[in-house]
């Protein structure tokens, strides 16, 4: 009886081995040959601020090329352009202009983005100049009675290494991270949203299509100005707002094929309506 | 040991085989820990390679991006944090357990039992919202900004609570009720009954409780990474925002390159090895407290 046990223990365990090895032969073979399947891949990766964008794009795209998937996957805008750069991805996403040393790569804005200093709902500033966004950041004020407010310390919060949201803002004000003096250190927007609201005397930056939405449904938020310029998708979309970046998609080469239908399409009019939905601002067609 | 057959004094064939069998698994199992060493270890090679051992803990500041790699500061804040969270669960835990079993009318007990099991069954990510939201705004009131070393160490002293009540719990309901009687016959009041009886004997599976809940708290990622504030910075005072290991790697591992990426892959080694030391700290203090 024991024996008939372990015996059929034994051939279940080979059976299961045998299984995963199986698995693994016709998942190589299928990735070493894509053609072979009757449907198209497009693999997309990078920016998580151009992902939820592009897989909505992706869903319209699908719906009307059935014989096309499109899989986005998230990884930041270095990864995007790494990998559009190594093959890894058919289209690398990035919420950055091309930088000088990625000329070779070619890039598609589909839309723009811009980045608001935001405060608490609570505080009495209605607006900073640039050097004293600086002086806050780099820790040179550190209580807001110094610009005219409470009595209360200023907490920063900045966002974490690697954020294209970061680079951004560290570019614009010409600091680099080492110069900052955070409190707090947050990941996405909406994290940055919540600190922002939940403590009055907090100080962050966060992406103007989800600060104003948020903005407009009660969270205790407040963006300010840039010189003199309102923050707001409209002032995004016609250029004027200073701290704005472009979404791009990323090729290696000229794209052809199901890529380049991929492009146009995310480029054209026919998506306005999905951009906007993301708060983001469709570029001028 | 039993036996598959008679004799007992050498073991039939069935038994060798599954003997082997076993053997097999338990050095599967063993194999998982020094392939996940491995696998630490060569992700990180290629910023250990070019860069001393000693920029982990001499450098100023963690700015990867940078090539500064100071990971000192958040191994201190895992510390802290777990730490601090361990001193508040940890009697409250144990005094929860002795609450259900001697002083607690059954009825109540039962519901409380069911009570810390729901605490238990809560997603850290909850935790975590709620301390975000509801928690740091309070400690923000006391001393901004909020979020903070004591508003991670509320938050994870919550979390791991369940883990030592129902542990303690357990162990407690494993006394022989034979030891409980006599202490009883002996005339010993209800608390003399439970410091001089029913504590040592529950020793083992209380420090067992405490063991895990330790293990819980240093591996917390999510609900420290929205409450505690993650400035890289040696904590001056409890209403200091930290940044511990586990939420460093979360934080940053998404979007890290290269050089950026082993010198995540070395803070996720320095935590292994604190949680090694950690365990071998652990079985060196039982060893000595079964056999003193």
């Amino acid at each position: 009886m024991k024996k008939a046990i372990s015996v059929a223990v034994l051939s279940l365990l080979i059976l299961a081995l045998g299984y995963f090895a199986n698995r693994s032969n016709l998942s190589g073979s299928e990735a070493a040959n894509p053609a072979a399947s009757s449907t198209e891949k497009l693999v997309l990766t990078g920016s998580s601020t151009v992902a939820p964008l592009a897989a909505e794009i992706g869903k319209r795209f699908e719906s009307r090329h059935p014989k096309v998937r499109i899989d986005v996957q998230t990884g930041g805008s270095s990864r995007g352009v790494n990998d559009a750069r190594s093959g890894l991805a058919d289209i690398g996403m990035a919420s950055r202009a091309l930088k000088p040393d990625e000329a070779e790569l070619r890039g598609f804005t589909i839309a723009l983005d811009g980045i608001s200093i935001i405060l608490n709902a609570a505080n009495p500033l209605t607006t900073l100049d640039k050097q004293q966004i600086i002086d806050i950041f780099t820790g040179n004020i550190t209580n807001w009675n110094e610009l005219g407010g409470h009595d209360a310390p200023i907490t920063v919060v900045n966002k974490a290494e690697g954020r294209s949201t970061l680079e951004l803002f560290l570019h614009y004000f010409d600091l680099k991270n080492t110069d900052i003096k955070a409190q707090v250190v947050i990941g996405d927007n909406q994290q940055g949203i919540k600190t922002v609201a939940g403590n009055p005397d907090a100080i962050g930056y966060v992406s103007v299509g989800a600060a104003e939405y948020e903005a407009g449904h009660a969270v205790a938020i407040k963006l300010l100005p840039l010189d003199g310029i309102e923050a707001s998708v409209e002032n995004v979309r016609n250029s004027r707002f200073p701290l704005s970046r472009p979404l791009n998609l990323v090729t290696k080469t000229e794209p052809g094929g199901v890529a380049k239908a991929f492009i146009d399409f995310a480029g054209s009019a026919e998506v306005n309506d999905l951009i906007e939905a993301q708060y983001f601002v469709p570029v001028a067609h | 040991m039993t036996l598959s057959k008679r004799n007992i004094l050498s073991l039939s064939l069935t038994d060798k085989r599954l003997a082997r069998l076993l053997g097999g698994c338990a050095l599967l199992a063993a194999l998982v820990v020094v392939l996940i060493l491995g696998f630490l270890l060569g992700e990180s090679w290629p910023v250990l390679h070019h860069a001393p051992l000693t920029h982990f803990f001499t450098d100023a500041s963690w700015h990867p991006t940078q090539h500064l790699y100071n990971v000192m500061p958040m191994l201190t804040a895992t510390l802290l944090s777990s730490l601090g969270a361990l001193l508040l669960a940890g009697p409250l835990g144990i005094a929860s357990g002795l609450f259900m079993h001697y002083y607690a009318p059954p009825r109540l007990a039962g519901v409380y039992r069911r009570l810390i099991e729901l605490l238990a069954g809560i997603p850290s990510v909850v935790y975590g919202f709620w301390g975000l939201v509801t928690l740091a705004p309070l400690v923000g009131r006391l001393h901004p900004p909020g979020v903070s070393l004591l508003t991670a160490i509320l938050v994870l002293a919550l979390m791991v609570l369940p883990t030592v009540a129902l542990i303690a719990d357990a162990a407690l309901a494993a006394i022989p009720a034979a030891y409980l009687r006599g202490a009883a016959a002996l005339g010993l009041s209800r608390w003399g009954m439970i410091a001089g009886v029913a504590l040592p004997a529950a020793r083992t599976g209380l420090v067992s409780g405490l063991l895990l809940a330790t293990g819980r708290a240093l591996g917390e990622t999510m609900a420290v990474l929205m409450v505690a504030g993650n400035a890289v910075q040696q904590p001056h005072s409890l209403f200091d925002s930290v940044r511990t290991l586990t939420a460093n790697i979360a934080l940053e591992m998404a979007y890290a390159m290269g050089d950026h990426r082993a010198a995540l892959f070395v803070s996720g080694l320095a935590l292994m090895l604190l949680v090694l030391i950690l365990v071998g700290m652990a079985d060196v203090f039982q060893r000595k407290a079964t056999y003193a």
